[in-house]
């Protein structure tokens, strides 16, 4: 998709010709996030939507404890050392941004006034900086007032680089100024182009001056409050045990009024999937649990007994398969996969065409992942194809078949197909998960149908996903033909997620590994692309470069995109929750309530 | 099953008539079923892909999670794929880890048990304390650790499947003898100061003679059935590693293994998990009668 569409569907928006919910649907169809769509809006004149949700308590308290299940546990609380989902999610309980993301990706105010934008004079037109009203009234937990200063050490903190905080790059080329108690400018360097990033979302979340003062830098691991969080929140805690339990009181001074509805929560970790579907929609002993991805049919046999329901969370989740472009079975200098290899097999464009035609997506999607997958071949789109959802991908192994029988892949004795003594004989891995393994199944015995012989490999996910230079079955290292996985886009722009195509970020031994590069693939035009995007400062221009580095990626099969992922989540029948992909789901859990 | 036994008593007709092992073996009824049953699904894992040539990774998804019938006679699972054909090639995979860790298992926890309980002193000490220390070891690091260094390296040398299958038997037989070391060693040391062994002692029997031919039959019994239920620990346990990315390739469908995948399913689609736990608990059943009637034969007590 070019330029000139995205900005005609902006104008029929305009106009009304066009919902925002469908511009946005369209803008994830091409690997865009909903942060960014809503934020090409808001630059055109279209402001962020506020998302209606019912709440009809009619004062605070009364609601009881509820009771959360969220089976990978949080380790600590501060949310700047949040590296895990996990962790990033649990302490939005304690702490807030001063705003946050809507399931439909809406900018939505928490601890600001109003947002600020182009029209209230609160964005710059040259987009070098950003004013924001802070909300009067808010006090910490401890009855300290939030003001200014609370924003300005945040930034301090998270920016300096002895604390080492994860969020350290959001702050790092920042400057904030303070204008009055409850005003503050951020100026940028170089014109922004997505700015909604300090102090909004998951790393936005601010902390309290007064408390953390005295913990800067290197001493910032030892602070209490890492474990005992003093926020702005709706929730107050009165018990944390790290890794398994999470229990917290309703904050009597909230800022919203007649909020929170629960007298208590109680979010528990540990279990699985499994477990947790069937803990909230079976037996119905909790109320609410994340992140379920359990079969349909299971999901479906737990809901029949009436006690919860599914609810299905769109965000930008891709599960894809990524193909290794040098050789993981050389060494070279003391390591595999190094940039100066080439992939034996992959080397041959075919080859990867035709890997690219043998993954039966309609059928993972349909019977492996139910309701909370869709095929997508999305990652690719040309404007003809915008229009369908299932034109960009198929799956035919004659045609695969063909294509290697004209590259010359001759198939031997054993029916492996091979060409100049180098056999077609590929490892894939991927990290445990039933669903994935039966994906892995599927796509090995469309391979074999089609000559080409696929060892299958399985690694514990707490490996697969370390960032352990030592381990050799990291995704980071890579040491294998083909490998599975989600790559979660949980940052609202897709900026920071291309990065991971650049030449650049190439893992190897000399970084230990720890860059993101991990297909090692390496391309001139995609490499002036990101950093062309990273400059352009109409939202347009920068969304029609993604879409075409998107295309590059796909129609070089580097990945090849097979599911587009929906979190599910279980909720006790009655229980009414605003959720969000974009942020922690308990972005707004101090509206979370039963109807009376 | 009569004739051997005849002949026996034919040679020995001086002496008085003992009933020789094989005699009280069979007088075992439950172990006489047990080996019996256990041949059956032994021949059945061996001879069975043979006669049952449904392949055992087909999928087709009509057919997927379908109950038991004429086409699948064990019901499929959730990707259609043939239980009956899966079941028949995964045991011959399950049985074979079984037996050779509990093996593996019985003999090193044998000898560690032995000489502990032969050896007065700081050996003795010495072995308790290695064990003890296995015991605490955590098991699960250890094991990525094993498969990490080791992984590789046998798969150059004896390639993926037999790498992968000496390594498991290694891993689940060398961390399962300290029980078995144990029992020995309290036997041995029960054993020792019994007055036929200070009998042979006092007329000059050596060591090694005194444990090879008086304590250690006697101390069989227990070790036997230790070992018959270390086989059934050792089925489950490949399919733990499976699970960790460390055994088998996903999609060799071991019992463990398919029972793994099932135990969801359990409410929707029983068959799936009912026929490997079958055969798990057959297998189980049968080597533990056996044990019981092997204890009781070779036991020299009973010989009079």
């Amino acid at each position: 998709m070019k330029e000139q569409e995205i900005r005609g569907l902006i104008g029929r928006v305009k106009q009304g010709a066009m919902s925002r919910r469908d511009f946005v649907q369209r803008m994830l169809a091409v690997g865009l996030t909903a942060p960014l769509a809503t934020t090409m809006l808001a630059h055109n004149g279209i402001a962020h939507a506020q998302t209606s949700f019912d709440y009809t308590p009619t004062k605070a308290g009364g609601g009881g404890t509820v009771k959360l299940l969220q089976w990978q546990p949080a380790s600590q609380l501060n949310p700047h050392f949040a590296v895990g989902s996990a962790d990033q999610h649990a302490i939005y309980l304690f702490y807030e941004p001063l705003a946050s993301w809507d399931e439909e990706g809406n900018l939505t105010p928490i601890l600001a006034e109003e947002l600020p934008s182009v029209e209230n004079g609160g964005v710059s037109q040259d987009g070098t900086s950003v004013t924001w009203k802070l909300k009067r009234g808010v006090t910490w937990h401890d009855g300290t007032p939030f003001t200014a200063d609370d924003c300005l050490f945040t930034a301090e903190f998270a920016s300096d680089p002895e604390t080492l905080a994860y969020t350290m790059g959001t702050y790092r080329d920042v400057t904030f100024e303070k204008i009055d108690d409850h005003t503050i400018r951020l100026v940028f360097k170089t014109p922004r182009p997505f700015w909604p990033d300090a102090f909004v979302g998951t790393r936005g979340l601010i902390l309290p001056k007064h408390l953390y003062q005295d913990y800067r830098g290197a001493r910032a691991k030892d602070a209490p409050m890492n474990l005992r969080p003093v926020g702005t929140g709706p929730f107050i805690i009165t018990n944390f045990v790290p890794g398994d339990l999470i229990s917290a009181k309703a904050n009597p001074n909230y800022h919203v009024p007649n909020r929170p509805y629960f007298d208590a929560i109680e979010m528990k970790g540990g279990g699985d999937a499994a477990s947790a579907a069937r803990a909230v929609l079976q037996t119905g002993e909790y109320d609410f649990a994340w992140n379920l991805s359990v079969e349909d049919e299971i999901l479906d046999s737990m809901g029949a007994s009436g006690q919860g329901e599914v609810r299905l969370i769109a965000g930008a989740n891709i599960e894809h398969m990524q193909l290794n472009t040098t050789d993981p079975w050389t060494e070279v200098d003391g390591e595999r996969a190094s940039v100066t290899t080439q992939h034996p097999v992959f080397k041959d464009k075919a080859v990867r065409d035709a890997l690219a035609l043998l993954v039966d997506r309609a059928a993972i999607a349909e019977f492996i992942y139910g309701r909370s997958g869709e095929a997508t071949g999305n990652f690719i789109n040309t404007p003809d194809r915008f229009t369908s959802k299932n034109t960009s991908w198929e799956f035919d192994i004659d045609k695969a078949n063909g294509l290697l029988d004209a590259a010359g892949w001759v198939r031997g004795r054993d029916g492996i197909r091979e060409k100049d003594g180098v056999k077609l004989s590929l490892v894939f891995q991927s990290p445990t998960a039933g669903q994935r393994q039966k994906t892995q199944t599927v796509v090995k015995q469309a391979c074999e149908e089609a000559g080409i012989a696929m060892e299958l490999k399985v690694v514990a996910p707490g490996i697969f996903f370390s960032a352990d230079p030592g381990n050799s079955d990291t995704f980071g290292h890579f040491y294998c033909d083909i490998q599975m996985y989600t790559s979660p886009m949980r940052e609202p722009d897709p900026g920071l997620f291309m990065q991971q195509f650049l030449s650049s970020e190439v893992s190897a031994k000399a970084n230990n590994w720890q860059l993101r590069n991990v297909t090692r693939w390496r391309n001139a035009e995609f490499d002036e692309l990101e950093a062309a995007a990273s400059v352009e400062m109409d939202p347009v221009k920068r969304a029609a470069m993604f879409i075409r580095m998107n295309d590059l990626i796909v129609e070089d099969v580097v990945v090849i995109p097979l599911i587009y992922r929906k979190v599910a989540a279980g909720l006790r029948t009655g229980l009414k929750a605003p959720l969000s992909t974009w942020t922690s789901y308990l972005w707004r859990v101090s509206d979370w309530h039963y109807d009376a | 099953m009569a004739g051997p036994s005849h002949q026996t008593t034919l040679t020995v007709a001086d002496e008085p008539r003992a009933p020789t092992s094989w005699q009280r073996f069979r007088k075992h009824r439950m172990a006489v079923v047990g080996t019996v049953v256990l041949g059956l699904l032994v021949a059945l894992v061996l001879l069975g892909p043979l006669i049952w040539n449904v392949p055992i990774d087909k999928i087709d998804f009509r057919a997927r999670l379908a109950m038991p019938s004429a086409a699948h006679p064990l019901g499929t699972d959730d990707l259609g794929q043939d239980l009956l054909a899966r079941l028949l090639y995964g045991g011959r995979v399950s049985l074979a880890v079984g037996f050779a860790a509990m093996l593996v298992a019985v003999v090193i926890g044998t000898l560690v048990g032995a000489v502990a309980g032969m050896s007065r002193g700081p050996l003795d000490a010495f072995l308790m304390w290695l064990t003890d220390l296995f015991l605490a070891l955590p098991t699960l690091p250890l094991l990525l650790l094993i498969i990490y260094l080791f992984r590789d390296a046998l798969k150059g040398l004896v390639g993926p499947e037999v790498g992968v299958f000496v390594l498991i038997i290694a891993v689940v037989g060398g961390l399962r003898w300290m029980p078995v070391a144990r029992l020995v060693r309290a036997q041995f040391l029960t054993i020792r100061e019994r007055e036929f062994v200070e009998a042979a002692r006092a007329l000059g029997a050596s060591r090694l003679r005194q444990v090879v031919l008086h304590i250690l039959p006697n101390a069989l019994g227990p070790v036997i059935v230790a070992g018959t239920i270390s086989v059934a620990e050792a089925i489950i346990a490949e399919s733990t590693l499976s699970f960790l990315g460390l055994g088998f390739p996903p999609d060799t469908p071991t019992w463990g293994r398919i029972l793994f995948d099932a135990k969801d399913f359990l409410s929707i689609a029983p068959h799936w998990a009912l026929f490997p736990g079958l055969a798990i608990f057959l297998t189980v059943l049968s080597i533990n009668f056996i044990g019981d009637g092997l204890r009781d034969a070779l036991d020299p007590r009973k010989v009079r």
